[in-house]
């Protein structure tokens, strides 16, 4: 995730630099105006927190071991700004006195890590959060996924931003100057460690943190949930009150579904053994794969299992239906509440097997 | 010992870390050519050597600046081994392994297959993979440098001639001492459970241990920081921050700051070409 010198081109990293710039500036502006004189001490202390939290050894399910790069905490006990220096400043102090993430590429990885990392797990935690009560388990979940969330956001920009050098930068034989691997590998590169160990190890530490505050210091929790007083959910149940705005959010996603109806052709990768069987098709397919060359006829596996299972609303239009628009609300409403379903039954779970002794 | 990873990982992560900054203050007091400097001078000279370094496109050049610092580490009683161990071998063994696989993956002109796999290695995929690692070990090189040759106080007020306010210079400085503060703490923490451990962690365990050590730490940062806070406003801190610039700049600084403006610049124009 540090990303070193020498794999981002000068002029990435300067316009890295560059977009990174006003985040800094509105972050200090914001913390000098609400904090004043307090403000040094406790970015300080907090930053060497961060930097202290990157070399904990986590063991992870599956017997590995990695390092959180504790991006959700510093965004849930500081909120979003302070978040966004402290990590810079671990960061700078990482890279110059460690050499862990390169000097000219030090704005890449506080754009990546603080700023992304810190804007992300922020916002997540606040949507899922909610106003619920400070002791709440959803407190724990939400922390969880913006953990989880902020790390795999901040690895996506810095396999995009590795993918496009060599696309951007190449000698005159052709060979690239920097970061070697166009964006079909570099994103997978990136996203599979992250998705897996390092996102994992990030979910636990937040989660976790989060859960032991809850019992340990709930104080350090309430800068980042100012509803929190006004509710009376101790912990026992998603309290629904609290997740109306949630609710009426999601409402107003499935009412602009059909939406989706204007886009024309296959979701790239989304094909279907009929797409590939079609000619208009195979062409479509093939202008948006960089003219790459289609197979023959249907790749055989493709053909038996794409037989396996038959959806009960194929293509988010129930066969008995003659409105698609009227289809594609009745399947986001009908997944909606499968989701919720599964959800309240998990929540009646976990509080039963908490009352049993 | 696999199931104690948790506890000997990170004790050996902090000393570690401890360990490195014993020595980089233990170098940047010796007697040396970069000691000798004034940190202004060597934060801009590194600053343009890095810039040339990494914006060239020819190999040529990445090797000459690689030089340039070798022969800087020389002068300045630097052990080569140091760098080796803190730079190259680990720079090499990350790099490489990311490299590597440009090798093959490269599209361009076919110049060896691998035997018996039969995959063909590109002269571009090795022209590749050779200017990233060179870049990285460079710069790596050139920044490690900076840092053993100089008293990280020294670095942080240095960063003044960038521009860099003053507050986050103080900031920085604070951190880098309760950096050094907290890796103790948790380092004592996780020696006194080690004390009382027997027999090997369970992974679960393992995981709480981290987490209520994290939580500790975190206890510990915010109760520090008002502490630190309240003995600031007790010796008169009213929100003006000063620094102590008592840097001055000799004929002899001067000459050396014209001496890396003159081979950056030219390693730039003969990178560019």
């Amino acid at each position: 995730m540090h990303i070193p010198d020498g794999y981002l081109s000068p002029a990435t990293c300067a316009a890295l630099y560059a977009s990174s710039a006003p985040f800094w500036y509105v972050s200090l502006r914001r913390l000098k105006r609400r904090l004043t004189t307090k403000l040094i001490p406790l970015l300080s202390l907090f930053a060497a927190f961060s930097f202290v939290v990157m070399m904990f050894n986590l063991p992870l399910p599956g017997g590995t071991t990695g390092h959180a790069v504790g991006v959700a905490i510093a965004s849930i006990v500081l909120g979003p700004w302070a978040s966004i220096l402290a990590i810079s400043i671990a960061l700078f102090i990482q890279a110059l006195l460690f050499g862990d993430g390169g000097v000219t590429a030090f704005g890449a990885n506080c754009f990546n890590m603080a700023i992304t990392g810190s804007l992300v797990a922020y916002f997540t935690y606040r949507a899922i959060s909610g106003n619920c009560a400070i002791a709440s388990r959803r407190r724990v979940l939400a922390a969880g996924a913006a953990g989880y969330l902020a790390i795999n956001a901040a690895a996506l920009l810095t396999g995009i931003e590795l993918g496009i050098q060599p696309m951007l930068f190449r000698d005159a034989s052709g060979a690239p100057l920097y970061a070697p691997y166009p964006l079909k590998i570099a994103i997978p590169a990136m996203m599979a460690g992250h998705l897996t160990v390092a996102g994992l190890a990030e979910l636990i530490l937040s989660a976790g943190l989060v859960a032991w505050l809850q019992r340990s210091h709930p104080s350090l929790l309430i800068a980042t949930a100012p509803g929190a007083a006004a509710t009376h959910d101790e912990g026992g149940g998603f309290g629904w009150r609290a997740i109306r705005p949630l609710l009426v959010g999601l409402a107003a996603s499935m009412l602009i579904t059909p939406l989706g109806i204007l886009a024309v052709g296959s979701a790239w990768g989304e094909w279907s053994p009929h797409d590939l069987a079609d000619g208009a098709a195979r062409r479509q397919i093939a202008a948006v794969s960089s003219d790459q060359a289609l197979p023959a006829g249907v790749p055989q596996g493709l053909d038996r299992l794409s037989s396996v299972w038959t959806a009960p609303f194929p293509d988010y239009a129930p066969p008995f239906l003659h409105s698609s628009s009227f289809g594609y609300l009745l399947s986001a409403a009908f997944g909606s509440g499968l989701i919720l379903l599964a959800a309240l039954v998990a929540d009646r779970a976990f509080a039963a097997r908490r009352r049993s002794p | 010992m696999r199931a104690n990873r948790v506890v000997e990982g990170s004790v050996q992560g902090f000393l570690r870390v401890l360990g490195r900054t014993l020595e980089s203050e233990e170098l940047a007091r010796r007697d040396g050519l970069l000691q000798s400097l004034d940190p202004r001078v060597k934060l801009l000279g590194f600053m343009g050597l890095i810039v040339a370094a990494a914006a060239s496109r020819r190999m040529e050049v990445i090797g000459a600046v690689f030089g340039l610092a070798i022969v800087l580490a020389i002068c300045s009683r630097v052990p080569l081994r140091t760098l080796m161990i803190r730079v190259w071998a680990g720079g090499f063994a990350f790099t490489g392994m990311i490299a590597v696989p440009a090798f093959f993956l490269t599209p361009g002109r076919p110049i060896w297959w691998l035997p018996v796999l039969g995959w063909a290695v590109t002269a571009q995929g090795f022209r590749g993979a050779v200017y990233l690692i060179s870049r990285v070990e460079t710069t790596a090189t050139l920044s490690m440098l900076l840092v053993l040759c100089t008293p990280w106080t020294h670095v942080l007020k240095a960063l003044r001639v960038l521009r860099v306010p003053i507050v986050l210079v103080v900031i920085l400085g604070m951190t880098y001492r309760y950096i050094l503060l907290m890796i103790g703490t948790a380092e004592e923490m996780f020696e006194s459970r080690r004390s009382r451990m027997v027999g090997k962690l369970e992974a679960k365990e393992g995981r709480r241990l981290a987490i209520a050590t994290v939580g500790v730490l975190l206890g510990k940062t915010m109760q520090l920081s008002g502490d630190v806070y309240l003995a600031m406003q007790s010796r008169g801190f009213r929100g003006e921050v000063y620094v102590l610039d008592d840097f001055e700049m000799r004929l002899r600084d001067w000459s050396w700051l014209a001496a890396f403006f003159a081979l950056s610049a030219a390693a730039m124009w003969m990178g560019a070409r």
